[in-house]
């Protein structure tokens, strides 16, 4: 299950970099052409974070939609998957959105509720 | 089980162990993976300093393990070394694959392995036992190699210049496919036992790959699989894939094939092809033979 590493590799980034605040709200997406499953990174998301200045910090997931952009006629068109054909018949598609996969934000915590 | 990052011991990181090509010397540990586990609590309530306020990050989690595969990248290429990324389902015949090739280009290019697993060094030691050197990368849990593995894996073996690596990775149709090692090909096995539709059913690791092996090609005439339909399948996720059909072991039949007549000299013309790939210089006899 490469979720545990890919919210090993999340939580490992926003401790770079909001160190040392602690982090109350974690904004993540993940493309549904990512070749991630958000509900496997939800279920990781608690361990990997316990113990971390991220533990109890709400996480959200926003799943852009897949498009696909067709190499001979041009044509985009929404994929929920990479087996997709165009409607002009060919299969030689090109992703054009939707596998992102990245950290858009996180919240830190006031200094005054860090006591 | 660790509870920060699920391996079995948080004292535990992947373990490398290196094989040189002089087979008979004991295995030795090498790294210290750069692995952290914070601390219980550590940064917990260090004061946050501002108030309340969101921090943009827009940032590729994916970023560092990339920034890393780069620059492995870049040295290889600067070094004229060949990194061929092998990825597959357990069982598919990479460790074969690797070790029939070794014995027919050893005597003509400089190879050396990276073996990947989650436990035992058994493909290195098969490896080693043709006389190539080869580093074992067990992952404990983990269920892909990384670019941080195959930083440690190229410093403990030094490949030298104008050598080809073949980095087996762990044994996966799934994981393997979103980490970027720093390779220079991507070559993906599917037997033939496995049925059709496994391209299909993992287009995300068929989706990259540069060359698709269709391996055990022995087997056909026992099997109920139309080797057409496959590569149709192959086409259908990865329409510019490169793909080829071999055994390495045997002709169909059962008897030892020769590589002229098990698809294995086409394997060795790819890498050839790959190997003179985007070098304009031209190396005569760089790549000659089989």
């Amino acid at each position: 299950m490469h979720e545990l590493a890919i919210t090993q590799s999340v939580v490992d980034a926003i401790m770079e970099r909001a160190a040392p605040a602690r982090v109350n709200t974690v904004r993540l997406v993940i493309g549904r052409l990512s070749g991630v499953v958000p509900e496997s990174v939800r279920f990781c998301f608690d361990l990997v974070t316990a113990g971390t200045p991220l533990a109890g910090a709400a996480l959200t997931i926003d799943e852009p939609t897949g498009w696909a952009r067709c190499r001979r006629c041009g044509a985009e068109f929404v994929a929920d998957d990479l087996l997709v054909l165009c409607g002009c018949g060919c299969a030689d598609v090109a992703v054009d959105g939707g596998d992102d996969l990245r950290i858009a934000s996180v919240g830190l915590v006031p200094a005054a509720e860090t006591s | 089980m660790c509870e920060t990052c699920g391996c079995d011991d948080p004292t535990a990181p992947p373990r490398l162990t290196s094989f040189p090509a002089d087979a008979g010397t004991e295995g030795r540990s090498g790294h210290e993976h750069r692995h952290e586990h914070p601390s219980a609590g550590a940064g917990a309530g260090a004061g946050a300093g501002a108030g309340a306020r969101t921090l943009l990050l827009e940032q590729r989690v994916l970023a560092k393990n990339d920034e890393l595969a780069g620059a492995t990248r870049a040295w290889l290429t600067t070094r004229d070394v060949l990194a061929v990324n092998l990825m597959s389902s357990p069982g598919s015949g990479k460790t074969t694959l690797l070790e029939r090739t070794a014995r027919d280009l050893a005597g003509q290019w400089s190879l050396s392995v990276v073996e990947g697993d989650q436990e035992s060094v058994r493909d290195a030691e098969r490896i080693r036992a043709g006389g190539i050197p080869v580093v074992q990368i067990n992952t404990g849990r983990g269920c892909h190699l990384d670019a941080d593995m195959i930083d440690h894996a190229l410093r403990a073996l030094e490949p030298p210049r104008g050598s080809v690596v073949f980095v087996e990775n762990v044994g996966n149709l799934v994981c393997p496919a979103l980490f970027d090692l720093g390779e220079g090909a991507r070559v993906v096995l599917t037997s033939v036992t496995e049925g059709e539709d496994k391209p299909l059913k993992y287009p995300h690791m068929f989706a990259h790959a540069d060359l698709v092996l269709l391996t055990k090609c022995d087997l056909v005439p026992y099997l109920a699989v139309d080797v057409d339909r496959c590569i149709g399948q192959i086409h259908r996720v990865n329409p510019t894939a490169d793909v080829l059909t071999l055994s390495a072991l045997h002709l169909p039949g059962g008897t030892p094939g020769p590589p002229t007549e098990t698809g294995l000299v086409a394997w060795y013309a790819w890498l050839r092809a790959r190997r003179l790939g985007g070098d304009t210089r031209l190396r005569a006899g760089a790549a000659g033979g089989v």
